[in-house]
This record gives structure tokens, C-alpha cells and sequence, in this order.
């Protein structure tokens, strides 16, 4: 990894930025797709693509790679633009997500796009093939590391704990999962007039009883997040969930903590006021 | 017909011959290795042996990620656990990646040891035939089970169904046999009808073949061991030599062998059929021998509904 500088966190920032922008130009170019969760991703995959992961675009299935999760499927596009930025296919291909035919469909298909690494989509199934993955890495004697990324909403998914209860039970210290802990699902516990409950409560609570390292962070300040990958590569005997606190919608005022904006096509209007405020207007220039 | 063996010790056994020769070969178990016999791995190879405890859904995906990393994962639960606690996991993480993971259910059909509805498994075939990718192999007797273990680990690289079941079973094949995934097997020639199984139900053709010999007629008795790929031309040409056809599983009659040879013979060659296995019921837990006479699966009522259609052609 490289040394972390002021300057190489703002190159990271401006990385996640450029992916939020790209995210939004191709749900609103495919005409459907989720943006909420995929901005409250951005940063820590932008961290993990262009700092944390031992990976090499020229080679997606190098066996000796870190593996990357996205149990929370339905953010992908955010993983496709991240992908796109770090190499593995070109950018110009975001403008076929969702279309027929295409490498890059609505959830992940890891038979289809170079650098995914699982398919997935159907909500609370990531972190057992990263339990797969880690055991194997363990087995044949491998040096990678296995990331997995949850959401909170999927963590009511009972299948999320029985991973839990086998990730610790077999001490997989080469596992690390990140909850991007956004605080909204797609609709939710509704309670009119009042804010809405949060989709897990005190998740640090419950990963510790389980037998998780757990590190709470602020999932949006990329400096925090890669200390606390490498704390998690040095705990020994359990493995390390990051509890990373984020906001759904982040880094576009008007969609920031709104739960609508789970999923929804930005207006023409719209894309162009998200983009200025994340300082990528010039994307959307070179579009025209 | 030689001794008899049980399949899941047939299992056990493969297991650890499969180890020996691919130590990359690994057994996922759901805690349930004493009864599938998975645990000769946890005692003889506890390198390669696995406890996932109870969570079906959990194991799915953990064989998944290991067979990426190149590990070649045996699930090892009963089939009825196999084939829905866990299906969407199938679904979503093994069959659409097309990954390396083989799913053993035992204990399948309606013979699963006085235990009832809960863990007997009928629609199982229906089921992961229906799953694009799998392939479903549904053998007869020990020796087919270990030529079959051999042929997934071997000749295949995507995902795959094993059914298998729980009681001592005759042996019908010698060790010479030669187990070929997507290839029926003709157990016995014959000219007026067609006797058509998958697994054990095989074996009980070959008995109705025998009581149909007593009553002059010569049926001809074709084994399923796959039924993904299916053989559709063994199928066809039983059909057309002998003009009738009689299918037999422990299997519910929606979708399962019955179903597939209905396709195939309705879409290339159709002929007066019978299909003997559930009736669209759930069992009971039962002694065998009750629950295959009050299911109606046993050698006469094979040779019933064969005589049916051989009466009705006179």
C-alpha cells in the first residue's frame, strides 16, 4: 500500500467522486437502476480499488488476487464505475448497463464482467462465499484477503448470521466484512411523521456477540477506513467486521438520507445539479 | 443380483478415495455426517472435512466461494434439506456462475428411515432439473454411486445434483461398469414395453420385468443414472421398439423422470404411457416396506401398470 498523504486521500476523494458522477450518468442513461446505495459505497470502494486490494485489472482472475464481495448487489453499478475507473473494461461500456446483451447487468454476474468476483443480487448471500473464499485461501495455503461489503438492510437476512457464527467459529482472520451502515432500506419500518427505524440497530452490539472484531468508522472519510483495514489485517484469530457509518444518497444534497432515492432516475435537471455539487460537471460535457 | 450395499456408504467411501487422488477435493457437512456417512471424512481426512453445522442456506455459499478459489466442494445434507432450505442460494451463487459444487442429498424419496414428511424428498428432480446448469445424477446401486462420484469430480466443471438414498440396495453392476454422465443404461432387452427408471426404482424394473416374464411378456428395462442431460435417443428408441412405455421413481409424478420422458416422447414420438410414483401427496413416516406398498412403488405395481397398457393393446 502506499503511504497515506493528504494528497493521496484527496486523489482517492476525487476517485469516489468521479464514480459517484458515473453512477448517476448511467442510471440516467439506462433509465433505471439504484443511487442511493451505491453513493453511500462510493468512498470505501474507491479506497479498496485504488489503495487496499492486491488485484490486477490485466488479470481479473489472477489467483493470488484479494477478493472483493458485493453482497449488497444492487449498489453494482457503483462497483462497474469503480471497475471501469481502475481498468478493467473500458468506461465508455457504463453506457450499457442494463441494456441488452451487456457485460454489465442490473446485479452482479461474475460469468459476465472481468473483476467481479461473485454474483449476486439476491439480498443476505455475499459473506457466505467470502467465508468460501477465506476457508480456501486458509486450505490451499494462499496469501489473498477477502473483502465482502453488506448493507444493513440485508442484515435481516438470517443467512447473514449463520456466516457470522462459521467466520468466527473458524477464526477467519483473513476476512473482513464492511457494513455500509446507511440507515435506510428501500421502504422500511414507516412510521408517518416520525423517522423511520434504522434497518439493524446497534450492529456493533450484535457482530460482537457473534465473535467479530468489530470497527466502528466513518465510511465516508477514506483516510479512516483504510486504518481500519489494516487494523483488521493485523487482528489475529477472529475476523473483523467494519461498521461503517455512512448516508445513503452521499455527496448529492437532495438525495442524501432520502429513502426515495433508493432507487430512481435522476431528471435531466437533476444530473446536471449532482454533478456540479460533486465537482464533475466536465463528465457531462464530455458526453455531449 | 449380488449383496446388498448402501448408497450412502458407497458415498462415504468415494469420498475419501476421491481425497486421496485430488486433495483438493473438500465435503461441506450439515450435521448430518453420522447418517450420510460424510463423517468416514471427518474421521479418515479431517483436512478436507468441513462443519457447516445447521444452516443450509450459510453452506451453499460457502461451498460457492471455495470452488472459486479452487477448491471442489462435496454438500453433503439430506435431499430434502438440499433441495429447498437452501435453493435460492443454489440459485443465485452455484447454478448462474456455473461453479464447481456438488450437492449430495441423501436419504431422498419416500424411504428415509421412519421420519416422515419433514425428511422425505419428493420433488427434488423436479426441482434442480429445472435449474439451468445442474446436472442431476440419480444413480442405482453403491457401485453406480462411486463410478458417478468419480465421473462429477472428473468430467465436469459446473454444478451438479447427486441423489442418493439412505438403505442397504442390491448391486446390479460390477466393477467393470462403465458410468457415463448423459448415457442410459439398458438393464435388460425386450420387445413389448418399455420399462423405464432412475436410482433404486431401476432395480424394482428389472423385478417387474421379471413378473412380467412369468405372465409372457418380454419388457425391456432402461436405466436413467442422469436426468440432466437426459438421454433423449435411449428414450426414443425404447419408445419405438416397443410402442409403451412405463416410468418408475420414488419421486413425485409432477416434473420428475415420468415428466421428462412425457416431454421428450410427446414432442419427438408419443406412445401410450404410465407413469408409477407419487401421487402429488406428501408421505408419512413408515416402516419401508409399508411406505412403498401404501405409495404404490414396489415391482407389481410397476408390472400393474405395465399389464395395463399391454391389455388395453391386445
Amino acid at each position: 500500500m502506499q503511504d497515506l498523504s493528504k494528497e493521496r486521500i484527496a486523489e482517492l476523494q476525487e476517485i469516489a467522486n468521479r464514480v459517484r458522477a458515473r453512477v448517476l450518468i448511467s442510471v440516467h442513461h439506462a433509465g433505471a437502476g439504484h443511487v442511493g446505495g451505491p453513493l453511500s459505497a462510493a468512498d470505501m470502494l474507491a479506497a479498496l480499488y485504488f489503495h487496499i486490494l492486491n488485484i490486477d485489472p490485466a488479470s481479473p482472475d489472477w489467483e493470488e488476487r484479494d477478493r472483493f464481495i458485493l453482497s449488497k448487489g444492487h449498489s453494482t453499478i457503483a462497483l462497474y464505475a469503480t471497475l471501469a475507473e481502475r481498468g478493467y473494461f473500458p468506461i465508455d461500456e457504463l453506457l450499457t448497463f442494463d441494456a441488452i446483451d451487456s457485460r454489465l447487468q442490473g446485479h452482479p454476474d461474475m460469468t459476465k464482467t472481468p473483476g467481479i468476483d461473485m454474483s449476486s443480487g439476491s439480498l443476505g448471500q455475499g459473506l457466505s462465499p467470502g467465508v468460501g473464499m477465506a476457508l480456501a485461501a486458509r486450505k490451499l495455503n494462499k496469501p489473498f484477503r477477502t473483502y465482502v461489503m453488506i448493507g444493513d438492510g440485508e442484515s435481516q437476512e438470517g443467512q447473514i448470521w449463520e456466516a457470522a457464527f462459521v467466520a468466527a467459529r473458524y477464526g477467519l482472520d483473513n476476512l473482513t466484512a464492511i457494513l455500509d451502515y446507511n440507515g435506510l432500506q428501500q421502504f422500511g419500518w414507516q412510521k408517518p411523521g416520525e423517522h423511520m427505524l434504522p434497518p439493524i440497530e446497534n450492529p456493533k452490539r450484535k457482530w460482537s456477540a457473534f465473535g467479530w472484531n468489530t470497527i466502528e468508522i466513518d465510511g465516508h472519510n477514506i483516510g479512516e477506513f483504510i486504518l481500519a483495514v489494516e487494523r483488521a489485517k493485523n487482528t489475529q484469530g477472529t475476523p473483523t467486521i467494519l461498521i461503517a457509518h455512512t448516508i445513503k444518497g452521499k455527496g448529492v444534497s437532495y438525495m442524501e438520507d432520502e429513502y426515495t432515492w433508493h432507487s430512481n432516475v435522476p431528471s435531466d435537471e437533476e444530473l446536471e445539479a449532482a454533478l456540479a455539487e460533486l465537482g464533475q460537471s466536465r463528465l457531462l460535457a464530455a458526453l455531449a | 443380483m449380488a449383496d446388498k450395499k448402501a448408497q450412502r456408504v458407497a458415498f462415504g467411501e468415494t469420498l475419501v478415495e476421491l481425497i486421496d487422488k485430488n486433495p483438493n477435493v473438500v465435503v461441506l457437512d450439515g450435521d448430518l455426517a453420522n447418517s450420510t456417512k460424510a463423517d468416514y471424512v471427518a474421521s479418515q481426512r479431517p483436512e478436507n472435512f468441513f462443519e457447516m453445522g445447521i444452516a443450509e442456506q450459510n453452506m451453499m455459499g460457502v461451498a460457492a466461494g471455495m470452488a472459486t478459489a479452487g477448491l471442489v466442494p462435496f454438500i453433503s445434507t439430506f435431499a430434502a434439506f438440499a433441495a429447498k432450505r437452501d435453493l435460492d442460494q443454489v440459485r443465485i451463487v452455484v447454478a448462474q456462475p456455473g461453479l464447481h459444487v456438488i450437492i449430495t442429498g441423501a436419504y431422498s424419496g419416500i424411504k428415509t428411515g421412519k421420519t416422515g414428511k419433514t425428511h422425505q424428498s419428493v420433488q427434488d428432480i423436479t426441482i434442480f432439473r429445472a435449474m439451468p446448469n445442474m446436472t442431476v445424477v440419480v444413480p442405482a446401486d453403491a457401485v453406480e454411486v462411486r463410478k458417478a462420484m468419480h465421473a462429477l469430480v472428473d468430467e465436469i466443471d459446473g454444478p451438479a445434483y447427486l441423489r442418493l438414498t439412505r438403505d442397504p440396495v442390491e448391486t446390479i453392476f460390477d466393477a467393470a461398469y462403465e458410468f457415463k454422465i448423459g448415457k442410459a443404461v439398458t438393464l435388460r432387452e425386450g420387445q413389448d414395453i418399455a420399462l423405464i427408471g432412475t436410482g433404486e426404482q431401476s432395480i424394482r424394473c428389472l423385478k417387474a420385468a421379471d413378473l412380467l416374464a412369468e405372465q409372457g411378456y418380454s419388457a425391456l428395462v432402461l436405466h436413467m443414472p442422469t436426468i440432466k442431460p437426459f438421454d433423449e435417443q435411449a428414450v426414443i428408441a425404447a419408445a419405438r421398439l416397443t410402442g409403451r412405455v412405463v416410468t418408475a421413481e420414488d419421486h413425485t409424478l409432477i416434473g420428475g423422470l415420468g415428466g421428462a420422458v412425457a416431454e421428450v416422447l410427446g414432442e419427438n414420438h408419443p406412445v401410450p404411457m404410465k407413469r408409477v410414483g407419487l401421487q402429488d401427496v406428501f408421505g408419512e413416516s413408515a416402516p419401508n416396506d409399508d411406505l412403498m406398498e401404501k405409495y404404490a412403488l414396489n415391482p407389481h405395481h410397476i408390472a400393474e401398470a405395465a399389464r395395463k397398457l399391454l391389455d388395453s393393446r391386445k
